[in-house]
């Protein structure tokens, strides 16, 4: 279990998070959504303990992050959205990082760049931004760390990686394994999650599970508007809507419109 | 609003897509169909989401579980799936084509040559 609770962070005066108070469990795939700048890249290195929170805590099971305590450190693995590989092969850094994590498991490792189609046996240096990225995916993978931490890993990829990226973070989740996957491209990833959180305006605008706001609001494509909805827009075939549910019928969640809702309700001030 | 301007979730998204399978007789009754993990890395989709659509399938005897071996296609199967998808059919796509067929003018002998010619 990951919680924050009253966590703030500036940069100098710049204030980037406030009062951020979320719990991240285990066996769920969390999406850490956001407009570019909104701090989301920030808050996964408060959570892994990178930068040191200048007020509030985040703790993972019960123990603050900045300690740096190494039973938890290989509890979880982070890939920054910069990642660049150091000039040795890919599977000579998957097993020297191997070394530091319990479960890494190099079978997997490479039967991943199989299915990635990466040359493990080239140095990253050598590797292409696609290539790399999925190189370090696949290392990040076999490491089997209890939380994983994923910054923008879409990035980069062209459309069949993304699409494999899917297929591997589905067939590798289990129930004591939780992805934070953190991106500005919802469309990428929205099949996986379990769980929402957007971060904007320097805090957490919502953080909910894609069931209960399936219980709650009904998504539509409406061609004409009639009353009681909650929030439109206009978009290709109509207008997109959402409503309450109050019937307890089932829609898909369209996080994009759902993300434009929050925000108005953020601006109107309530 | 009416429900078909809603877009499916995706468990019953998948669900349909299985459903297809069954009545074209790509699943035949009593065959063993994917795991929840294969279908959900075959979709790219999240794990749980497959084990809500089995879960909805199975509810309504159209595969069932054997303990240990994995899901299978019922024998009532298919009779099963058909009779949900025409009653969906029914439900929510024809008075979408309703609505086209009269916005456009079409008369009946037009959509009969070309519906079952």
């Amino acid at each position: 279990m990951i919680r924050t609770s009253g966590l703030s962070f500036n940069y100098g005066r710049e204030s980037v998070l406030e009062n951020i108070n979320l719990n991240i469990s285990e066996g769920r795939i969390y999406g850490l959504l956001g407009a570019n700048g909104a701090g989301k890249s920030t808050l996964l290195k408060l959570i892994t303990g990178l930068l040191k929170p200048k007020t509030g805590t985040v703790e993972i099971d019960n123990i603050p992050s900045f300690d740096r305590n190494p039973e938890i450190q290989k509890e979880f693995f982070y890939i920054p959205e910069d990642f660049t590989g150091p000039d040795i092969p890919v599977e000579r850094y998957a097993s020297a990082l191997g070394a530091f994590y319990p479960n890494f498991n190099k079978e997997q490792f490479h039967s991943l760049c199989r299915e990635m189609d990466v040359r493990c046996d080239k140095k990253f240096t050598k590797l292409s931004l696609g290539q790399h990225k999925k190189a370090i995916i696949a290392i990040a993978i076999s490491l089997n760390t209890r939380y994983l931490f994923l910054d923008e890993p879409t990035n980069g990829l062209d459309i069949p990686s993304k699409s494999e990226f899917r297929k591997i973070i589905s067939g590798n989740i289990s129930d004591d394994r939780s992805v934070i996957i953190s991106t500005h491209q919802v469309r990428d990833i929205e099949n996986l999650l379990d769980d929402i959180i957007i971060i904007d305006n320097r805090s957490v605008l919502l953080s909910s599970s894609m069931e209960e706001i399936q219980r709650k609001y009904l998504f539509g494509v409406e061609s004409s508007l009639d009353g009681g909805v909650l929030y439109s827009e206009e978009g290709l075939g109509g207008y997109m809507t959402i409503r309450e549910n109050t019937e307890g019928l089932e829609s898909k969640v369209n996080i994009e419109t759902l993300f434009n809702y929050y925000n108005t309700i953020r601006k109107r001030g309530y | 609003m009416d429900y078909s301007s809603t877009h499916k979730p995706i468990y019953l998204q998948i669900a349909d897509k299985m459903s297809e399978r069954i009545l074209s007789g790509e699943w035949k009754p009593e065959e063993r169909i994917p795991s929840v993990r294969e279908m959900g890395v075959a979709m790219g989709v999240n794990p749980n989401t497959v084990a809500r659509t089995y879960e909805y399938m199975e509810q309504s005897g159209a595969i069932y579980n054997r303990r240990g071996i994995g899901f299978f296609v019922s024998p009532e199967g298919r009779k099963i799936v058909l009779k949900q998808m025409k009653e969906e059919f029914f439900a929510n796509e024809i008075p979408v084509i309703r609505k086209k067929v009269e916005m456009l003018g079409i008369t009946p002998e037009e959509m009969t040559v070309l519906l079952f010619r």
